[in-house]
């Protein structure tokens, strides 16, 4: 299959690779250890912190703030990866204004702006120096756990298993792991290839095996995992995503913004990337926001981003908006997609719009239309998990909600042994922080499980 | 240049123990003070007076390297300040030829003497009329170094023993025309009995307090205190604004001692603001001397300092500093003259509360668990002080890092005042009743 965008022009066109690298560095630059120190006095070191209870994977803030003020870079990086192993990225990814950073008491008028939470978190995982793995791995349980996925849901998941002294397997349909940290996240928001130095660190618990390249569906089946290992954890991301449903979905010069982005972040050279001089990017999520953020720093003259609905129902956050203004992307709200506008050879040249409006809690087509001529379209209107992934015997027989798969309070699928957390269960946002938390606490209740099985036998 | 503006009405001139001053901001005894060159810039700043760097017996002290350290806070600003240093280590001879300059140049800045030399008459009978011959407007008795000197039985070896600070007093004036200041060590029990020694002696005024004896922080690599001088270190002296509430307390003992009431005091001790003057003055400091803040800012903060002090006294109507000196001295008193019947309850502003939960934890841990952590309808904590649990003991405003959020408010009662004296449940009550 031909590539979508293989007609476009390279983004290296005209331009020198070095500088072109330089448009994807740190978005936010760390802090000094100086600015560290001075930021971390700042926190009020609350009881009951407001920012803990934003946070979803429970990370003592508070305490791990003190520690940075009291020179203490070690006790913060363990108080913070106790509680979540990718702590690193997650300081780097999370949406911490709508999280920690939301909830911080100097967001008070009278206290001027909210302690810079996730920057110093990232400064905390980011200069820690263990002689040796901070965690320790308990006595060998003898018992083997199967997890699909290895991304932030399956990794922390795996973590913690190790911890207890469990043995675990991560069947990976990629050939590297950290799923959306390494193939689905802006490129300036982790660099530097962190994504997989941070699981390199992960691994070094011992008693975690990844074996890539295997897909749950298509060279393996969940059968197998529940009849060959003493629990099973579906960490599955979300495989496919959402289709626009119009005629010419597939010509050329449209694709998903999330092949794109994974594309970007696995290139050895960003200049060898197709690049839209004129593109279009639907949707108004985070990834939505990356997308269009990236073309416009690979070189793109004009970058659209495109909603149904208007800005206050954007699920980017209103920092991720003004990170794409900053870059020059122009955002038009109240217009869904209508037809795709094809040249003559069958590429796309431009996309048409149904303006929209308000009508109830639904959307109404106003009657007008709106055309955008571009060189390419990505689609960024959501994501699933693959339904082929889950079309086995026994995966069939999990139960559904939402799309996808339901879990109870402990994250148990209807499926004896089965467990399942991150993107691929119904509750959440669809959050690494939240992934974590996830295959944590799926750890935790798998470890109950097993041992109390034993005490029975 | 700047434009004219209105300047506060008031008079900070001093007359303090028959040393005039316009202003009352002195530099203490020390490096900014310890020769010509620095004294003129001091003069230029405005500064009122100086205490010139204490004068010894040739051949003149020698100093270590390092010498000073500091106790920090969180933002490297300095709470508190340590030396190790002596006496000048200029000859005296040059000293004296400088001061005599210098209190030409200035004739209507103070220039106080501060001196140091052996515990014996015919050592205060050589010194004393040389230092007289500058033209100085007074002496000021170095009874306080904490370090080094002592070994050789000066300045806190002395300020220690009542007999000596009267004796060498007593030299002083005898040999001395000009007022004769005693600058009393905090290195003892009690400062009463030595400003009573230092009155006994004949002394004009005390000024206090002279540095505390104190290790600052300890080098954890190398295990050896700072300041360190090669491998090894040792105590110095203590000074900055933390010991402004040590030399507070004296300088108010003092101030209400029946003895050494109405005798002129020179407040030392941490003073780096106007507000920190205005409060030693309230305690009945009539001159003030500052050494840390300048040494750690330069000489410019007297500018503040004056500025500062002025418009808070046109603001209360105080047209001079004797207005108010000592004002707060009657309302300083022993422990048991404290009304019993007084009560106070922490009331926390709903508004300006930005909801960190300090007070509560504080109060539950370590307290009368008199702060309520509630939840209201929409999800928001609110913290409620819980008032018959409370005490009034100020934790709660103490920890909130909100100014005014917290306030103790005093409960109407309709108890006259009783002290413990009175109160029936001092089972050691005092038959006669004393009053304050």
């Amino acid at each position: 299959m031909t590539h979508p965008l293989d007609h476009l022009p390279r983004a290296g066109h005209g331009s020198d690779s070095d500088s072109l690298e330089a448009n994807f560095s740190d978005l936010h630059p760390p802090l000094t250890q100086r600015q560290a120190f001075i930021e971390s006095q700042r926190c009020l070191y609350c009881y009951d912190a407001p920012c803990v209870e934003a946070c979803p994977s429970d990370i003592d803030i508070p305490r791990f703030i003190r520690e940075i003020a009291e020179d203490n870079i070690n006790g913060a990086a363990q108080t913070i990866l106790e509680e979540n192993i990718l702590g690193g990225s997650c300081a780097r990814v999370c949406p911490t204004e709508i999280l920690c950073e939301q909830s911080c008491v100097r967001n008070h008028d009278t206290e001027c702006q909210p302690v810079l939470i996730g920057l110093l978190q990232r400064h905390a995982v980011d200069h820690m120096h263990f002689d040796a793995h901070p965690f320790l791995r308990a006595a060998d349980t003898g018992k083997h756990i199967a997890i699909v996925g290895a991304g932030p849901a399956g990794l922390s998941c795996a973590h913690r298993l190790a911890t207890f002294g469990h043995q675990v397997t991560i069947f990976e349909a990629e050939a590297k792991p950290g799923g959306l940290n390494e193939y689905g996240i802006a490129k300036y928001k982790l660099v530097d290839d962190y994504a997989q130095k941070e699981i390199d660190f992960l691994l070094e618990i011992g008693g975690i095996e990844i074996r890539h390249g295997k897909r749950l569906g298509d060279n393996f089946d969940l059968e197998s995992l529940r009849r060959d290992y003493d629990s099973v954890f579906l960490g599955l991301g979300l495989g496919t995503s959402r289709q626009l449903g119009l005629t010419g979905e597939h010509a050329e010069g449209l694709m998903p913004a999330t092949d794109y982005i994974k594309e970007l972040r696995q290139s050895e050279d960003i200049g060898d990337l197709a690049l839209a001089q004129r593109c279009v990017v639907i949707g108004a999520g985070n990834t939505a926001i990356d997308m269009a953020v990236q073309m416009a720093r690979l070189g793109a003259g004009a970058v659209t981003l495109v909603y149904r609905r208007g800005v206050e129902a954007m699920a980017a956050t209103g920092h991720e908006q003004e990170i794409a203004k900053a870059n020059g992307v122009r955002i038009i709200t109240w217009a869904q997609p209508e037809q795709v506008l094809l040249d003559a050879t069958g590429r796309v040249a431009g996309m048409r719009f149904a303006r929209t409006e308000p009508h109830g809690d639904t959307l109404a087509a106003t009657g007008e239309t709106l055309d955008i001529p571009t060189d390419a379209v990505f689609t960024a209107i959501g994501q699933a998990f693959d339904d082929a992934s889950l079309s086995d015997v026994r995966a069939s027989q999990l139960g559904r909600e939402a799309g996808k798969i339901e879990v109870d309070g402990n994250f148990r699928t209807r499926l004896a042994g089965v467990y399942a957390g991150g993107d691929c269960i119904a509750a959440g946002q669809d959050l690494t922080v939240q992934a974590v938390q996830h295959g944590k606490l799926a750890a935790q209740a798998i470890h109950n499980e097993i041992m109390a099985q034993q005490e029975v036998a | 240049m700047k434009a004219f503006a209105q300047k506060p009405d008031v008079d900070l001139s001093i007359e303090f123990a028959g040393i005039r001053s316009p202003n009352p901001f002195w530099l203490a005894s020390a490096p900014p003070t310890d020769k010509a060159y620095n004294v003129e810039r001091a003069f230029e700043a405005g500064w009122g007076g100086v205490v010139w760097k204490t004068l010894g017996e040739d051949p003149a002290a020698v100093n270590v390297s390092s010498r000073y350290s500091a106790h920090f806070g969180k933002n490297r600003e300095v709470l508190g300040f340590n030396n190790i240093e002596l006496i000048t280590d200029r000859s005296l001879a040059t000293n004296l030829r400088e001061i005599t300059e210098v209190k030409k140049r200035w004739p209507d800045r103070a220039l106080i003497v501060s001196l140091m030399v052996p515990c014996v008459e015919e050592s205060w009978q050589a010194i004393l009329p040389r230092v007289e011959a500058t033209g100085a407007d007074g002496i000021e008795l170095n009874l306080g170094c904490p370090h080094g000197m002592p070994e050789r039985g000066m300045g806190a070896a002395v300020g220690q023993n009542p007999d000596l600070i009267e004796q060498v007093t007593r030299w002083c004036k005898q040999y001395y025309s000009k007022p004769v200041i005693v600058k009393l060590t905090p290195n003892i029990t009690d400062i009463r009995v030595a400003a009573q020694a230092a009155l006994r002696g004949g002394a004009d005024a005390v000024s206090l307090i002279n540095t505390i004896n104190s290790i600052t922080s300890i080098d954890l690599d190398n295990m050896v205190a700072k300041p360190t001088v090669g491998s090894q270190s040792t105590h110095g002296g203590y000074c900055g604004a933390a010991v402004k509430p040590i030399a507070m307390n004296m300088v108010a003992e003092i101030a209400r001692d029946p003895e050494t009431q109405g005798l002129p005091i020179c407040g030392i001790g941490g003073i780096s603001n106007w507000r920190d003057a205005a409060e030693f003055a309230a305690l009945g400091a009539g001159a003030m001397q500052v050494c840390t803040a300048a040494m750690l800012h330069g000489f410019r903060i007297v500018e503040e300092m004056q500025d500062g002090l002025a418009r808070w006294m046109a603001e209360k109507g105080y047209r001079s500093l004797a207005e108010f000196s000592g004002k707060a001295v009657v309302n300083t008193t022993d422990w048991k003259y404290l009304d019993m019947n007084f009560q106070t309850i922490a009331h926390i502003d709903q508004d300006k509360c930005i909801q960190c939960g300090r007070c509560y934890i504080a109060c539950e841990d370590t307290s009368h668990q008199s702060i309520a952590k509630l939840i209201d309808a929409s999800g928001a904590r609110r913290y409620e002080v819980i008032e018959e649990e409370c005490v009034g003991c100020n934790l709660c405003q103490i920890t909130c890092p909100v100014e005014d959020c917290i306030s103790m408010v005093p409960q109407p009662s309709d108890k006259p005042y009783m002290s413990w004296n009175e109160d029936p449940r001092n089972p050691f009550r005092e038959s006669v009743t004393a009053t304050n």
